[in-house]
């Protein structure tokens, strides 16, 4: 199979794209594929994190975000170049003072940056949490399955849904 | 001082009895929870006190879970040295925890608040690691105990959350979710078939990873390999178990296959490795601890396909953990090394094996 942008080298690189819910498959040779930024599964196993960040620093990625290497994030004072060499961040703040940068990274790394599994709920007294209700409901919900007792279980799954 | 391993209900290690789901190739499931607190600076960067403060705030929560309530607390810097590689080999914790890395130290208020199957890691990267070791592949099982941990955990203490990044982690690598799941899977039919590579590269194409016996940046012993999730953020807790889960069982599918094939073309071949193998583990007089790994392999195969009716999973696994060199070391009851260590482990390894035969067989057999 030729490779769909030069046409010239056989096509190593089968990208298969989702955009505006429709399918489509480009096949490109390993030259142009790298040319268009295409990490294969291969070489994003090879590459270790701060080699990773190593490279974003001197290429496009700090700069463009608009965080320089020696801004410091308010809270813990660590730097862009500290997160650079030791690739751990300083506190929880940094997330905040190198936002635009952790962003890129973070798509870079897992393909997204926007969270979408259990949300934090601040400390409530017990019984006001509605997560820890959930579960207290859930497990009350297992428990009726398991002795048959499917009046309480219908009950219990109504009140799941509510807090859901 | 030394370690009082009694306040250890099991040993920590009820995985061993080899009880759970797909248990023949799968040892054990492990999920944890990355957690940090509000308002402090991650472990590395945190100074000693401020350390402390963690280690206090997070064992006055735990005593009040459920789960943590009648746990066992470790102070590392109290620890010395063989304890806390036993609790490493253990997999209880980290070899950051334990300051077993080269140059490494014991952090000041590092610690391991355990019960059971479910525990933390305190002062570890990040502020709080909680984690669940459950036998063969439990993974909504071990999920469910860390999800009730963390939300009562959660009730009490200030975690440091983002709407957008979700749960803050020391390394951007653990961000969102927090949540790393491995499978600890024992694949000689794949290796021996040569089929391995080709499985192990898939994994990488489908978000996964691969490591050695003691997780991150070990190396592969006796064909044990941990699979585990890659990316941790973007994606739910329940897709990112889901998805490990199917490849999981789709890989355990595979090894069967390479299982069946190697009895169905090479029969003679199999039966002499295993029992080579077993016939090396029961009257060897010196054993090395990664030819004892790969002994184990073979033997451990020989199990699987019913060719040593006399060995039980649990004598397995209770040999992979004791005769790992602190546990050798520690049931000699003191520091060892070459030659004696070697010398040691093969004895062991005898007695536990002569044992199982003698239950089996009856005590007539005279042992050598």
């Amino acid at each position: 199979m030729q490779c769909d942008n030069c046409h010239e080298r056989s096509a190593a690189v089968h990208l298969t794209q989702i955009v505006n819910n429709s399918v489509t498959t480009v096949h490109l040779c390993e030259e142009c594929a790298a040319e268009k930024g295409v990490q294969t599964a291969a070489s994003v196993a090879k590459f270790p994190l701060s080699d990773f960040l190593a490279t974003l620093g001197k290429g496009e990625g700090g700069a463009e975000a608009g965080v320089s290497d020696t801004e410091r994030c308010a809270f813990c004072h660590a730097s862009m170049q500290d997160f650079r060499e030791s690739g751990r961040l300083g506190c929880p703040h940094c997330y905040e003072s190198f936002a635009p940068h952790l962003r890129n990274l973070l798509r870079r790394l897992h393909g997204s940056s926007q969270h979408v599994g259990e949300v934090y709920l601040s400390p409530l007294p017990p019984g006001d949490n509605p997560r820890r209700q959930l579960l207290d409901l859930r497990e009350q919900l297992k428990r009726a399955v398991d002795t048959e007792d499917f009046e309480l279980a219908a009950e219990l799954r109504d009140q799941i849904r509510v807090l859901e | 001082m030394s370690m009082d391993f009694t306040l250890l209900p099991d040993g920590g290690m009820t995985w061993l009895d080899a009880s759970g789901p797909e248990s023949h190739i799968v040892l054990s499931t492990r999920v944890r929870l990355a957690r940090n607190l509000q308002g402090l600076s991650f472990t590395v960067r945190s100074p000693d006190g401020e350390r402390e403060t963690v280690l206090d705030m997070v064992s006055a929560a735990g005593r009040l879970t459920r789960q943590l309530a009648g746990g066992a607390m470790f102070r590392m810097d109290a620890l010395d040295r063989l304890d806390r590689q036993v609790l490493h080999e253990r997999h209880l914790v980290s070899k950051e925890l334990a300051g077993l890395e080269r140059e490494g130290q014991v952090r000041s208020g590092a610690a391991l608040l355990t019960n059971g199957d479910a525990g933390v890691m305190i002062n570890e990267e990040d502020h709080l690691r909680l984690q669940c070791l459950k036998s063969g592949l439990a993974l909504s099982t071990a999920y469910t105990e860390l999800e009730r941990l963390d939300a009562d955990l959660g009730n009490r203490l200030p975690f440091a959350f983002h709407t957008e990044f979700g749960y803050l982690t020391a390394c951007p690598t653990n961000a969102g979710t927090g949540l790393r799941a491995s499978v600890l899977i024992h694949l000689p039919g794949l290796v021996l078939t040569k089929e391995i590579a080709k499985v192990l590269q898939g994994l990488s194409q489908v978000g996964l990873t691969f490591r050695g016996l003691y997780g991150e940046g070990s190396e592969v012993v006796g064909n044990f390999f941990q699979l585990s999730n890659q990316t941790t953020l973007g994606k739910s807790e329940e897709d990112l178990l889901d998805h490990l889960g199917k490849i999981v069982r789709q890989v355990i599918e595979y090894e069967e296959r390479a299982r069946e094939v190697l009895v169905r073309d090479a029969p003679a071949v199999i039966a002499d490795k295993v029992w080579r193998a077993y016939g090396l583990l029961r009257y060897a007089r010196s054993l090395s601890f990664e030819e004892t790994m790969n002994l184990l392999s073979g033997v451990r195969l020989g199990v699987g396909l019913n060719l040593i009716p006399e060995l039980s999973v649990y004598t397995l696994n209770k040999l992979l953990v004791f005769t790992q060199p602190a546990h050798v070391a520690q049931t000699e009851g003191r520091a060892m090394t070459d030659p004696d260590l070697p010398v040691s482990r093969a004895t062991y390894v005898r007695r536990m094996l002569d044992d199982d035969a003698a239950r089996v067989r009856g005590p007539q057999e005279p042992t050598p």
